[in-house]
């Protein structure tokens, strides 16, 4: 790495001065040329597409039995006219719930950052791609910029569900979205801040509460809210509304309050959606048969 | 880290600590034992021991096991690959004190060979292996990594780190653990390029050396 950037408003700062693709690469690895960095990054694109292509599949059901086949429910209904979000939110939030369904049924993703959260960034991603016709090329920028608001998050608190919470995945997954979104459409870097700021102020606290401990119930669900959320994150900074508060000092609370979590809300499965009463007669249920 | 730490790794899921890091934790195992050996006892521990079906821990670390990488679709079917290949294979869930709750403890046998490795996945698919046959270790697979297992005897250290100096292999980090003075100990050398095999025949051969095994990143 070039420079050793630990928050946005160092990012912001480094892009002042010379351009934010440079600022959007400062965590590129530091014994690859460019040309390389590149090509890596350009080979996750086709892992990121099969992977909404094998969760588009109406028959798929993961090893619980618990999800699957519901992302070609959503992209019918975005199809048939049927959702009240317009067509660019459905088709970002099928892609992304087809990504999780995918990654439920133990599909080949692309973690961003995690596994948990792997929907968010290629749903919302791809979506964009379609709708402005860019180029994979013309992604990359925004894929940059996306990893250098992840790294930050991750060295400032945690990118870990059992650290942090739901905040700290899905809530990462959908602030680094919202910057690259803030980037594909021309946005300033401290745009792309203010965009990672919305997004994780919007969801400080979110838990992580898995229905019997699999990445299921409520997580594939959650990285439709994730990509919802990154969109209109993305849409509050491109208007020019700075975030009221420092994107920086946001993450450092999503770690305080990360740190103040129970171990219940953190990926263990026994607090919140998991404690439904409803949580254990359907994990019982659903799995009897296999 | 940098940012493919972040947008990465590509893997089967449905997560990077119960899939990915057991997948790892099962390669390693294999590695270190350098063949697919006959049987395998797989002890999980902790969360490994309670979400080990929903999470697919089984058919990861059996297609560790089996030599496959973390994004390799064939660990969707290991089980089955599993039996083709011969391996007779039992899960016992365990309470292996004083570990990270996501600790796998495997013991592959076959024609008289025996090795047992404990391993803990600790998040983002990063593994730990912490004991090698009852010895301490501490090494994470995401380097070229030489294992000694040897007698507690005064100059073995500098006899290994001497030829790995002639060889121009420049150790990362290391870790030398003895059960007492004089008994079994163990050395675990993570270095920036893997030892040839020759160099490690070489080490075999040293006084009071009773293994030595170099494997690649995981």
């Amino acid at each position: 790495m070039r420079q050793n950037i630990g928050s946005l408003a160092e990012l912001v700062a480094y892009a002042e001065e010379f351009g934010i693709e440079e600022a959007a690469r400062c965590f590129e690895p530091d014994e690859e040329t460019r040309a390389q960095t590149d090509a890596r990054m350009l080979a996750l694109l086709p892992v990121m597409r099969q992977s909404v292509e094998d969760g588009m599949d109406p028959a798929l059901r993961s090893m619980s039995g618990l999800t699957g086949g519901r992302a070609a429910m959503l992209k019918d209904a975005v199809t048939g006219g049927k959702t009240v979000g317009g067509a660019l939110l459905g088709r970002a939030a099928a892609r992304a719930l087809a990504v999780a369904e995918s990654n439920a049924a133990m599909g080949r993703i692309v973690a961003a950052p995690t596994a948990g959260a792997c929907g968010i960034l290629p749903g919302v991603m791809l979506t964009l791609a379609e709708e402005y016709g860019l180029a994979d090329r013309a992604l990359l920028p925004g894929f940059y910029m996306s990893a250098a608001v992840g790294a930050i998050i991750a060295k400032r608190a945690s990118i870990s569900g059992a650290q942090g919470g739901c905040q700290a995945e899905c809530g990462a997954a959908s602030a680094m979205t919202a910057a690259a979104a803030v980037v594909l459409r021309g946005g300033s870097c401290r745009q792309a801040a203010d965009a990672a700021g919305f997004a994780l102020m919007n969801v400080m606290g979110l838990v992580c509460d898995p229905v019997g401990g699999l990445v299921e119930v409520p997580c594939v669900y959650r990285n439709v809210a994730g990509a919802a959320q990154a969109l209109a994150a993305a849409d509050l900074a491109l208007a020019g509304i700075a975030c009221p508060l420092p994107p920086d000092e946001i993450i450092d609370q999503m770690k305080a309050v990360g740190d103040m979590m129970p171990s219940a809300l953190r990926e263990t499965g026994l607090g919140g959606c998991a404690a439904c009463p409803s949580a254990l007669r359907m994990l019982k249920t659903e799995t009897e048969p296999d | 880290m940098d940012l493919f730490d972040i947008l990465g790794p590509v893997m089967i899921g449905p997560s990077s600590s119960h899939t990915a890091g057991a997948a790892r934790i099962g390669r390693v195992a294999r590695r270190l034992f350098g063949r697919l050996p006959e049987e395998a006892l797989i002890e999980l521990s902790g969360s490994f021991a309670m979400t080990w079906q929903g999470h697919g821990i089984d058919r990861a670390i059996l297609g560790g096991l089996m030599d496959f990488a973390v994004d390799d679709e064939r660990l969707r079917n290991s089980r089955a690959l599993a039996d083709k290949a011969g391996l007779r294979y039992r899960f016992e869930q365990v309470s292996l004190p004083d570990t990270h709750p996501n600790t796998a403890r495997l013991t592959l046998t076959d024609h008289g060979d025996r090795l047992c490795v404990t391993a803990a996945s600790i998040g983002g698919g990063r593994i730990r292996v912490t004991e090698i046959d009852g010895l301490e270790v501490g090494f994470s697979g995401d380097m070229p990594t030489l294992i000694i297992q040897h007698r507690d005897e005064p100059g073995v250290i500098a006899d290994v780190t001497r030829l790995l100096a002639e060889a121009g292999l420049n150790i990362a980090t290391m870790r030398a653990f003895r059960q007492h003075q004089g008994g079994e100990a163990a050395m675990a050398l993570e270095l920036d390029a893997r030892p040839d095999p020759a160099l490690v025949r070489c080490l075999m051969s040293l006084l009071y050396i009773e293994r030595a095994v170099a494997i690649d990143k995981i």
